[in-house]
């Protein structure tokens, strides 16, 4: 009840002065809707948006799932030498910069109209944080315990496994936090240009002036970035309680 | 009481010879021409003032940074070498005796023989009920003594201290210098600890040698004449005061 109050007491108070607002006429409600009409477009349209937010789910995990696996992957490489990292790191920067609005179009040309677009678009979003953040803790490792494990005569790739990959544990999992929501917006994005789902529903529904049913699309998006956050606050609570003070607090 | 000359040499020590040894790093010569033999089973303090290249001997003792130039024997050669480093450095995502068996898993022992080893290395520190707390949930001087018994759980011949307890409280290092000094005494290893303690290197050691400033040149080697068993008693006694005399001259002239 600690952790749930404190965020609910704002949302619950923002929610009770738009409705106010709206009703009392003080802001159009074909520019702001009222939360109780929100809630009934989520009603009236609940099938429609149950497999959009489905899909959208569904593209957004997989494209977050892709861009860690090859974020941590690029890093490991990354840290393996600095001529590597120099020659190769200004293209992983190259992600971060990348306008996904203008590209998308470009993805659809490339993987067609559907699912693998919208996957791509999560994942070029989402991927470079995961790169960052485990670049940066990859090579943070303490340089007396890199001399106990050359002392025993640990490999570099037991190193990895038992040393630099664990001691880098906390800044992947930040990096993970950041790039759950950007897999949740490349998502969102990909659908508004070549796919199926929430990003889609808000596209339509703004073409047809249904300001409710855009607040109840993006309410389930926002919805599905925090289901992907949580989960992976999950994972950082499982694995750092024991050892680091973010998780002991 | 056996005289402190008379060091415990066992099959399970080794001596070491370096002739000429130099290490620089850029243009900064740290060692230079540094010449020094150390028995078998000796424990030898190694002082002097801060940037004068002790932790750098160290660590090319350890095969951490090999010399530039010069040669460095030791008989048997290659011989099995412990570090103790100046804060514990423990793997925080493990319990204490995951932590103590680090360097048997390493070695790639089974899981069976480096449990058992390390619950013995950590009963041997004092810290037998403690193999399942995690470094967090630990004192300072606790996972000293952790350190300590990952340094032992391999039954190193060689073991290589660069200030240990430089971070703890007097009572706590005071406790765990009489442990070292006990550990040594029974396993015959030798030691090289490095220090900027005056008394701690008196109280603990059989021999020291004193660093100067600059290129790490030998400016004092003395043997202490000192009991082999040494108890907390001893560091009121004058036989040490007169050792730590001679080594703060050297020092001071620093």
């Amino acid at each position: 009840m600690k952790k749930i109050l404190p965020p609910l007491i704002p949302f619950v108070a923002v929610t009770v002065l738009v409705e106010a607002l709206v009703r009392g006429g003080f802001v159009p409600s074909y520019l702001v809707p009222a939360p109780s009409a929100v809630l009934r477009a989520l009603m009236d349209n609940r099938a429609e948006l149950a497999t959009a937010m489905g899909k959208t789910s569904a593209a957004a995990f997989l494209g977050f799932a892709l861009s860690t696996l090859a974020g941590i992957g690029t890093a490991i490489a990354l840290s393996s030498s600095r001529a590597i990292q120099r020659s190769l790191y200004p293209y992983a920067v190259f992600f971060q910069t990348v306008p996904i609005i203008a590209i998308a179009p470009l993805l659809v040309i490339w993987f067609g109209y559907g699912m693998q677009t919208v996957i791509a678009c999560a994942f070029i979003v989402s991927i470079f944080p995961v790169i960052a953040n485990t670049l940066t803790g990859l090579l943070s490792t303490d340089p007396a315990l890199r001399d106990l494990f050359r002392l025993y005569g640990a490999s570099p790739g037991v190193t990895l496994v038992k040393l630099r990959f664990p001691a880098a544990l906390p800044q992947i999992l930040t990096g993970l936090r950041v790039a759950s929501g950007l897999a949740v917006i490349g998502a969102v994005v990909g659908e508004f240009i070549g796919g199926e789902g929430l990003g889609s529903v808000v596209d339509v529904a703004r073409t047809q002036q249904r300001v409710d049913k855009v607040f109840a699309a993006v309410l389930l998006a926002s919805v599905l970035g925090l289901a992907l956050f949580g989960l992976i606050n999950l994972i950082s609570a499982l694995t750092l309680r024991h050892w680091h003070a973010s998780e002991q607090a | 009481m056996a005289d402190s000359t008379s060091v415990p040499a066992t099959a399970r020590s080794v001596a070491l010879r370096l002739e000429g040894v130099r290490r620089a790093f850029g243009g900064l010569v740290v060692i230079e021409h540094l010449d020094l033999q150390i028995e078998a089973g000796e424990f030898l303090a190694v002082l002097g003032p801060s940037g004068c290249g002790k932790s750098t001997l160290l660590r090319m003792i350890a095969g951490l940074a090999p010399p530039d130039e010069g040669r460095m024997i030791a008989e048997p050669e290659r011989p099995q070498a412990a570090f103790v480093f100046q804060d514990a450095h423990l793997l925080p995502w493990r319990t204490a005796l995951n932590n103590a068996a680090l360097p048997l898993e390493l070695m790639g022992a089974s899981r069976e023989e480096r449990h058992a080893k390390a619950r013995a290395a950590l009963d041997q520190v004092g810290l037998a009920d403690a193999e399942s707390r995690y470094p967090a949930q630990l004192s300072g001087g606790m996972r000293m003594r952790v350190s300590l018994a990952r340094a032992l759980v391999t039954e190193p011949r060689l073991l290589l201290m660069d200030e240990p307890f430089a971070a703890l409280d007097e009572i706590t290092r005071f406790h765990l210098e009489v442990q070292l000094r006990d550990l040594w005494h029974r396993r015959g290893m030798t030691v090289i600890f490095v220090t900027h303690s005056i008394s701690e290197a008196a109280f603990l050691a059989n021999r020291a040698v004193v660093l100067t400033r600059r290129k790490g040149h030998i400016k004092l080697d003395r043997r202490f004449d000192l009991p082999a068993i040494r108890r907390n008693e001893l560091r009121s006694d004058p036989r040490l005061g007169r050792e730590m005399g001679m080594l703060m001259d050297a020092m001071e002239e620093e």
